[in-house]
Order: structure tokens, then C-alpha cells, then sequence
């Protein structure tokens, strides 16, 4: 049986207010193309670039949080490499200074996976090319933009854990702010390395697998390579080192490149902008000012009484943590039963229509009261997911029960009516119940139903036994 | 020509219009031009505009500024909005700057007016102003020669009158060369002293801009006005106000200690050159200076480290120039992009810039650096060291600013390495960061001029101009005349 050995590259788009070397901003979503630029971004001659601090803070607190050593001094470099959409012709990246080497995030399963390194560089612009065109058309509103690059040690084992290893970088980078980390628009790419052998033996040739637009489709890649690769060498054959893409109608790998030149990049001290000094001083203050890590959370989450299961499914993700805690705010009774809540019907909710949390008009406080209804038996569990749609869509709990009286029947008088109706109108069940008590529950569906719902099933159930003396 | 600061008084009292003086110096550059090729462009709207604009503010009583109506001549490797910039290069033949180098931003403000882009080497890559794409410029003491580079026309207007101060840039001696060559002065500031935000990049370690002028007192007047901190530069460094007009006039130089780099001012020089030593070490002492000797064991080395970090550098600033944005692309539609790039740089970059970029290149490769490019970067620090010890023992260090006076126009051009190697004087400065100056010092062989250079510590810049100011005043008119070229 062939063990996978798996490592990760990494590319965050930076949420910062400007581009990386100047002061453009650094989210250029929807603007007209070129619009987002300025003589530095654009390469013009004699433009020189500046740094862009709150970048490097970012940068610096996402490497803390990813447990790496941050050096006393970072420097960017040169890497040389000719594109039409990189208007230097170089990249403004780092080489042996980066911002943080040699960190480490720990898995639910107990393993960790290494990370060598965090560096930042600037992206390149996008290049354009119209349907049946002799030309193509270059669109540097995103060069220049701040990018984090990570790269991790050859230290997963199982497609799953790198997942979950991506999951929870994204958690760390948007509890921090420092990316928006969405795959799905681009502001998180990552590339794999794979490989496979048998367990114990050196390390086998690795391919790599570009073009990976989601957490699925790494998955998805790694599990296709290591299947194909193992099949190869089941069969006697040998693995050639390449690069790969990822057909994602297909579901299958294709072959980019083979022969793997070693790029040259020349990579050499960037003569424009001076190494920076870090200092303890700028290191306490980024500390100081860390947002709560996803760790922190889930600690936190264990110990206000949600089960392990559900409280890592929030923890690591930033959107449903951080309405977690708003909704903890107004409501503190019961904080597994709001994590049933997200995990279950609002999770439900959103898969099916395909939307994330913060496009909703679900508001914490809304969420809240629905729990306290609920409490007060004012409504029934069956009512509150029943209006839990409208309430997706910004409706207010109390009002939506006022105007619909949806209020839950506790009176006693009104259920023995509802019961004396239904009794009377089910004698063959009325029978069937007496002659076994445990059928009670197609009576009680009867009340409740006559009752469109509102009526409280626990008083009901009490007056259906005491009723018919079973 | 008058002096800058003689010009600025005139036309701030109301003495002279600004538009009289740059129709004067217009004329002047175009006389200049028709037989030196001092220029690749002489905007000559835009000056006029610029003139009229300050009689305007002027006669409203406003400002005008401490340089008012003062004509300025600048290299054309330093980006001026809506006047063509071409560093001198096939490849950026068309190139409009949308901005100003912050350089320009501030001698605009102050009121001084561009009237011509300089002619020069070709991204500053040279010592004669024959590597211009734009044909080479002429030296006005005799136009069989050359001006020197790589800013040679901005050397050429200073000289013959049609500006009283040039911007040039200096990354090997590319200011106090030409000005050596020419008989006046060239100053290259400590490195990051002025921005280097919109000087089109040669090597971006080494590149400073400088002044060439005829007076300790105008270049003292435009460095206070170019001076301090810039934003859009990170190398530049952060300074209160500069305070070189406060710094000058020194009658004496009594205290004063200077050492002559003993491996600089023997062998190698012309027996012109070396008088030109020894009449200024004669004039300092005159003035009270104490005059030593001192050593810089690792200047000989100078060369070398510089024509291996400077081309490495320039090989990654140069790659932008493709053919996809700046000039012609050659073989579009028809080859596929890696060679269109490939042919385009072929066919827009001269043969010494390419020869420079193929240099870089290979001192950057995988494998080669360390004994190339890594290796330079340690020299370079032992030279810096060797200066660093020499200036604690002495305030300045003089050497010959070049090995020969101007030479005849071809003379050298069919060898780089000679070439080369008429920069070991002046690469020093560079390699160190630190400033320094070439001071006309009299004539060398055939009546052509040479000068002397002065090597201060970093931000002894004022300092440094001070000691100009003493050698100007011991000599009067005849310290930095103009060349006899009529035109
Ligand atoms: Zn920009």
C-alpha cells in the first residue's frame, strides 16, 4: 500500500487598504481595467517602490499565528522572470529574509504539519484574451497587489489533512484580517506537491497540480495523483517529474510540462528598498493587537458547553464564529443550542441556496430572540424552524409571531378543547392508543396539527395520557 | 550666461522678465545644439509657458520662488511631465513621463524653468556620450572631442552658457566626469540626498543625481531647494531642512586635513593631470590646509566591483524595456512572445547597454553568483571601509577626478575595457555611497581642462561645498570659466 507525501504552496491575497509598493488600492474588484494604477504599479521608468507597512504587519502577525520565527531583519528581493502581465520584468518577492520561517499548525488528529516558510511579494497584473482575437489585452489593476506565499514542509499524509490544513489557514488569516482567503475569488490559490511510497522508504518523484480554485478540488487532485501514481508503479512503471493541472469537469489531472528546467530567477538584494529592522518593540505591539486565533476560540467555545464536534466546526470558521459570538452577546443560556442552530438549520439554509452567512439578513440579536422564544415556550421548536427562512432574510422574530399569532397554545382549556375534537373524530386510533400506550404519538400529531403547530406538545402529551388513563 | 543666483535676483526684482532670460537661453541652446548635439529635446513651449507663468505671479505680487526664471538643463534619463524622455535610448523613443521626477517637482516650484533635455550615454552606460542613440554630443573646448559622460550634454550647457545649472546623474562618475572634461563643476551628493523618484534606473545602489555648474553659491542654492526627505523614494534619507547656502564662503581652510589617495595619483595619469594635483595641493596649502598622504588599499579593486554590481543591477532595471509597452515591437503576429520581447531588446537596446545586461546577467546566475556578484558586494564593503578609516584621519580625500583630460571623439569607443577603466577615480564614491565633487583645476595636455576631486564622508555634503567655496574664492573669474565655444 503506497503512502502519499504531500506539501502545500500557498498564496494569500493580502486585505490591505493599498498595493504592496504603492499607495493604489490594493482591492481593485469591478473597477474599470488600468483604472487602479499609478506610475509605480505600472512600471513606468524611473518609478520606484515604497513599503507598504501595514502589509508587513500583517504579514508579521500571520506568520506569529502560523508559529514561525520572525527575523530581526527582513529584506525583499529581485526574482527575475519576463511576463507580459509583470510590467518590471521582475518580482518584488523575498529569498532569505522572508517574514517568518519554520512554523507549524497543529491538526484535530494530532499531527503537525511544518511550515518552511512565509514570504510576502507583490502580485502581477491579468492578462486578457478575447475570443477569436489576434491580440490579448493586459489588465494590471491587481499588480502590485499584496500577497502572502507559504510554503509547508512534505508533512501531510492524507488528501483530508490537507484540507483541513487549508481550513484552518483560511481561519487564521480571516480571524486576523489579513486575507479574505476566499478561494472562490481568487484571494487564496494553492499549489501541491505530491508523491507516494511505500511507508518507511526515501521519498518518491513528486508532480505538482496547479490551477486548484477550492478546497474540493485540492482534495479531489491529491486523491486522482495518488490513486495514478500508485497504479503506476503497482504496474512496475516509474513516476516523471511534472507539472500538472486539474480539469475540474473531468475530475482528472493533465500534464502542463514535463521537463522541469530549473527556473534561474537570479535572485538578488532589491537595491530600492532598504532591509527592514522588526525590533521586539514592533513585534509586542503586533502581539498586543492579534485578533482571538481560531485555537483560542475553539478552547473558548469547549469551555461555555459545546461539544467538541460542533465547536471545531465553528472555531474554524471565521463567519459562523464570529456570529457565534455575537449571538453569545444576547444570549448566553444555552450555547450549544446555538451551535445546533448554526451547525444544523442556518448551515442547511445556506448550503441550499448556495450563499454565505454575511450575504444574509440574518442578524445575531434575531437569532437570539428566536432562542428565547423558544425558551419561554412562547413558540415551538417546529415554529421557529419554519420561520427560520424569513428570518434569513432580515424578518424580526417577535414581530413576525405577533402578526401571524404564532404564538405556541399553553392554555389548558383550549388543548382539552382541541383534544376533545380530535378524540372525537379518531375513535378507531383513540382505540389503537388505548390498546398500546406507545402509539401516542399519532394522537398527539393529530392535536398538534389541528392546532397548526402551535400548541405546546409537552402539555398536550400530559392531557392526552391523563384523558384516556394510559 | 549669468549665474543662477545673479538671474533669480534680476527677475524677483522685477530687473528682467523671465521670459527675456529663457528666450536668451533658447537661443543660446539652439546655437549650442546645431553644432554640439547637447540635446535630444529643447522644449521650447513648454520653457516659454513656464517663463510667462512666473512674470504672472510676478506682476501679481505673489512668490515667484528663490530660483525664478532661472533656465535649467536636464539630463534626459530624469522624467519631466509632458516632455519626452528617452535615457538616450532607441527603446523609449516615445516616452511621454505622465509625472515629474520629484527632483524637477521641486525646482518647478521653486521657479526654475526646463529648457532641454540633455544628450548622454544611453541609460547613463558611458564615459563620452558616444553610446547616445541620438548620436553623440560634442565638447565645446574642442568639438573633436568628447564631453565626456555619461552626462555629457548637461556638461556641454553648463559650459557654454545655455543653462547656469544641469541635473545629471551619477552612478560611476557620470556628473564629475563630463564636468572634469568641460571645466566646471560636478557634485554628486551622498547617496539618497535627492530622491531618485522618476530618474529612469541604471543601477539603483549607485545612481544619485547631481549638479553641474559654474558656482559653489547656485549649486548651494538648488540643493537647498532639492534636498530632504522624499516618500516616494525609500533610500532616501529623512533630514531636516539642507543648510548649504548657510555653509558657504570659508575664506580660509586653516584645520582643515586632506589626503591624496597615493594609489590614485601616480601611474595611470597624464603628466597634465598631475600638475593639476599638485597645483591644487599648492592652493590648499595656501589656504591653511594640512595636505598628507593617505592609502585605499582596496581601490584598485574599485573597477572591478563596479562593472559587476552596477550591470547586475541594471539587468533587472533594463528588463522592462520589452517592446510590449514602450517602443516598437518587433515580429508581433508573426513569432511568438518570448522572441518578440527577445528581438525587440535587440533591436531598441545598443550594443553597450546589451553588453552590460548580458554582463549582469551572468554575474547574477545560479552557480556564478557567489563569485561574481557576492563576491563584488564584500569588495565594495572594504572599499567603503578603507574610506571610513581614511576619514578619520582626514576631513577630505583628493584625487585626480580622471586619469586624462578629454580625448578625441572615437579615440576609445572601439574598447570598453580602456573605457572602463578611466572610471577608477570616481566609482569610489559611488561603491561608498559618500559624496563628492570635481573641481575645475586648470588645463591638462592641448589646452583641454581637467579637474580634481574632493571625496567627503556621507552627509558631509555641506561641508564639502564649503571647501568649494574657499578654492572659488582664492581663484575669482578664472575658477570656472565658460568654454570659448562661440556657436
Ligand atoms: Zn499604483
Amino acid at each position: 500500500m503506497y503512502e502519499p507525501v504531500i506539501g502545500l504552496e500557498i498564496h494569500l491575497a493580502m486585505k490591505t487598504k493599498s498595493k504592496m509598493f504603492c499607495a493604489c488600492p490594493a482591492d481593485s474588484f469591478g473597477q474599470e481595467a488600468n483604472s487602479s494604477t499609478c506610475p509605480v504599479c505600472l512600471g513606468l521608468p524611473g518609478s520606484l517602490p515604497t513599503i507598504n507597512y501595514e502589509a508587513i504587519e500583517k504579514a508579521l502577525m500571520f506568520s506569529l499565528a502560523l508559529n514561525c520565527q520572525v527575523p530581526d531583519i527582513t529584506q525583499f528581493h529581485r526574482k527575475n522572470y519576463y511576463y507580459p502581465d509583470s510590467p518590471y520584468n521582475y518580482q518584488i518577492s523575498q529569498f532569505d529574509k522572508p517574514v517568518g520561517e519554520h512554523g507549524f499548525i497543529d491538526l484535530s488528529n494530532g499531527r503537525k504539519i511544518g511550515i518552511t516558510r512565509c514570504h510576502v511579494e507583490n502580485d502581477a497584473g491579468r492578462s486578457v484574451h478575447p475570443a477569436y482575437a489576434n491580440y490579448s489585452l493586459v489588465d494590471l489593476n491587481r499588480a502590485g497587489a499584496p500577497l502572502i506565499e507559504m510554503v509547508t514542509e512534505p508533512d501531510l499524509r492524507d488528501p483530508e489533512d490537507a484540507r483541513e490544513f487549508l481550513q484552518k489557514v483560511r481561519a487564521i488569516a480571516q480571524a486576523l484580517g489579513v486575507s479574505d482567503a476566499n478561494p472562490e475569488e481568487g484571494k487564496m490559490r494553492a499549489d501541491v506537491n505530491v508523491s507516494v511510497r511505500l511507508p518507511g522508504e526515501p521519498f518518491g518523484t513528486k508532480v505538482e497540480v496547479k490551477n486548484l480554485n477550492s478546497f474540493k478540488s485540492v482534495q479531489r487532485s491529491l486523491e486522482h495523483e495518488i490513486k495514478r501514481q500508485s497504479r503506476i508503479l503497482e504496474d512496475g512503471g516509474s513516476i516523471k517529474q511534472a507539472t500538472l493541472g486539474w480539469d475540474e469537469g473531468g475530475q482528472k489531472t493533465y500534464l502542463m510540462r514535463t521537463k522541469e528546467e530549473a527556473a534561474d530567477y537570479r535572485y538578488f538584494p532589491e537595491p530600492d528598498l532598504p532591509p527592514m529592522q522588526i525590533g521586539q518593540n514592533w513585534l509586542e505591539a503586533i502581539k498586543a493587537k492579534t485578533p482571538e486565533l481560531p485555537d483560542l476560540k475553539l478552547a473558548r467555545y469547549l469551555a461555555a458547553g459545546i461539544r467538541e464536534y460542533d465547536a471545531q466546526i465553528l472555531a474554524f470558521d471565521h463567519q459562523l464564529a464570529s456570529f457565534l459570538d455575537e449571538v453569545l452577546k444576547h444570549y448566553s443560556e444555552d450555547a450549544q443550542a446555538v451551535a445546533n442552530w448554526l451547525n444544523g438549520d442556518i448551515t442547511g439554509y445556506l448550503n441550499a441556496e448556495a450563499k454565505p452567512l454575511q450575504t444574509t439578513s440574518l442578524s445575531p440579536e434575531a437569532l437570539a430572540k428566536l432562542l428565547k422564544l423558544i425558551d419561554t415556550n412562547t413558540i415551538s421548536g417546529k415554529i421557529a424552524k419554519d420561520i427560520l427562512p424569513e428570518l434569513m432574510q432580515g424578518a424580526d422574530p417577535e414581530k413576525l409571531i405577533a402578526e401571524r399569532g404564532l404564538s405556541q397554545v399553553t392554555d389548558s382549556s383550549e388543548i382539552e378543547a382541541l383534544i376533545e375534537s380530535v378524540l372525537a373524530e379518531n375513535p378507531e386510533l383513540v382505540e389503537r392508543v388505548k390498546a398500546n400506550p406507545k402509539a401516542i404519538n399519532a394522537l398527539l400529531g393529530q392535536v398538534m396539527k389541528a392546532s397548526k403547530g402551535k400548541a405546546n406538545p409537552e402539555i398536550v402529551r400530559s392531557a392526552l395520557s391523563k384523558k384516556l388513563a394510559i | 550666461m549669468m549665474f543662477a543666483h545673479e538671474i533669480a535676483e534680476q527677475v524677483r526684482t522685477g530687473k528682467r522678465s523671465a521670459r527675456a532670460v529663457i528666450e536668451e537661453s533658447l537661443a543660446r541652446a539652439d546655437a549650442v545644439q546645431a553644432e554640439l548635439n547637447a540635446f535630444i529635446s529643447i522644449p521650447r513651449a513648454a520653457a516659454l509657458a513656464a517663463a510667462d507663468a512666473i512674470d504672472k505671479k510676478i506682476a501679481n505680487g505673489e512668490d515667484p520662488g528663490v530660483l525664478a526664471g532661472v533656465p535649467v538643463v536636464v539630463k534626459d534619463n530624469i522624467c519631466t511631465k509632458g516632455i519626452r524622455t528617452t535615457a538616450g535610448s532607441k527603446s523609449l523613443e516615445h516616452f511621454v513621463p505622465p509625472y515629474n521626477a520629484t527632483v524637477i517637482e521641486r525646482l518647478q516650484a521653486a521657479g526654475a524653468v526646463v529648457v532641454a533635455k540633455a544628450n548622454l550615454d544611453e541609460f547613463g552606460m558611458g564615459s563620452s556620450n558616444e553610446n547616445s542613440a541620438y548620436g553623440p554630443a560634442r565638447n565645446p573646448w574642442d568639438a573633436s572631442r568628447v564631453p565626456g559622460g555619461s552626462s555629457g550634454g548637461s556638461a556641454v550647457a553648463v559650459s557654454s552658457g545655455v543653462a547656469p545649472i544641469a541635473l545629471g546623474t551619477d552612478t560611476g562618475g557620470s556628473v564629475r566626469q563630463p564636468a572634469a572634461f568641460n571645466g566646471i563643476i560636478g557634485y554628486k551628493p551622498t547617496y539618497g540626498r535627492l530622491s531618485r523618484y522618476g530618474v529612469i534606473a541604471f543601477a539603483s545602489s549607485l545612481d544619485q543625481v547631481g549638479v553641474l555648474a559654474r558656482s559653489s553659491k547656485d549649486i548651494a542654492l538648488v540643493m537647498d531647494v532639492m534636498a530632504g526627505h522624499d516618500e516616494h523614494d525609500a533610500t532616501s534619507i529623512p533630514e531636516d531642512k539642507p543648510q548649504f547656502l548657510a555653509s558657504l564662503n570659508a575664506a580660509d581652510l586653516a584645520g582643515i586635513k586632506i589626503g591624496l589617495v597615493t594609489e590614485l595619483s601616480g601611474e595611470g595619469n597624464t603628466e597634465g593631470v598631475l600638475a593639476a594635483i599638485s597645483r591644487t595641493k599648492d592652493l590648499l596649502s595656501r589656504l591653511g590646509a594640512q595636505v598628507g598622504e593617505v592609502s585605499l588599499p582596496n581601490a584598485p579593486y574599485g573597477i572591478a566591483t563596479y562593472y559587476l554590481v552596477a550591470p547586475a543591477e541594471a539587468s533587472a532595471n533594463l528588463a522592462r524595456y520589452d517592446g510590449m509597452v514602450y517602443s516598437t515591437r518587433i515580429g508581433e503576429n508573426a513569432l511568438g512572445q518570448a522572441e518578440v520581447m527577445m528581438k525587440s531588446r535587440g533591436a531598441t537596446l545598443g550594443p553597450e547597454v546589451r553588453r552590460r545586461i548580458l554582463m549582469g546577467t551572468y554575474a547574477l546566475s545560479s552557480g556564478y553568483y557567489d563569485a561574481y556578484y557576492g563576491k563584488a558586494l564584500k569588495v565594495r564593503r572594504l572599499i567603503a571601509n578603507d574610506l571610513e578609516k581614511a576619514f578619520s584621519e582626514f576631513d577630505f580625500v583628493l584625487t585626480p577626478t580622471t586619469p586624462t583630460a578629454a580625448y578625441k571623439l572615437g579615440e576609445k569607443s572601439s574598447d570598453p575595457l580602456a573605457m572602463y577603466l578611466d572610471d577608477i577615480d570616481t566609482v569610489l564614491a559611488n561603491l561608498a555611497g559618500i559624496a563628492a565633487v570635481s573641481v575645475p583645476a586648470g588645463k591638462a595636455e592641448e589646452g583641454m581642462p581637467c579637474g580634481v576631486q574632493f571625496l567627503a564622508p556621507a552627509m558631509q555634503d555641506e561641508k564639502l561645498i564649503r571647501l568649494l567655496s574657499a578654492l572659488e574664492l582664492a581663484q575669482g573669474e578664472t575658477f570656472a570659466p565658460l568654454s570659448p565655444f562661440k556657436g
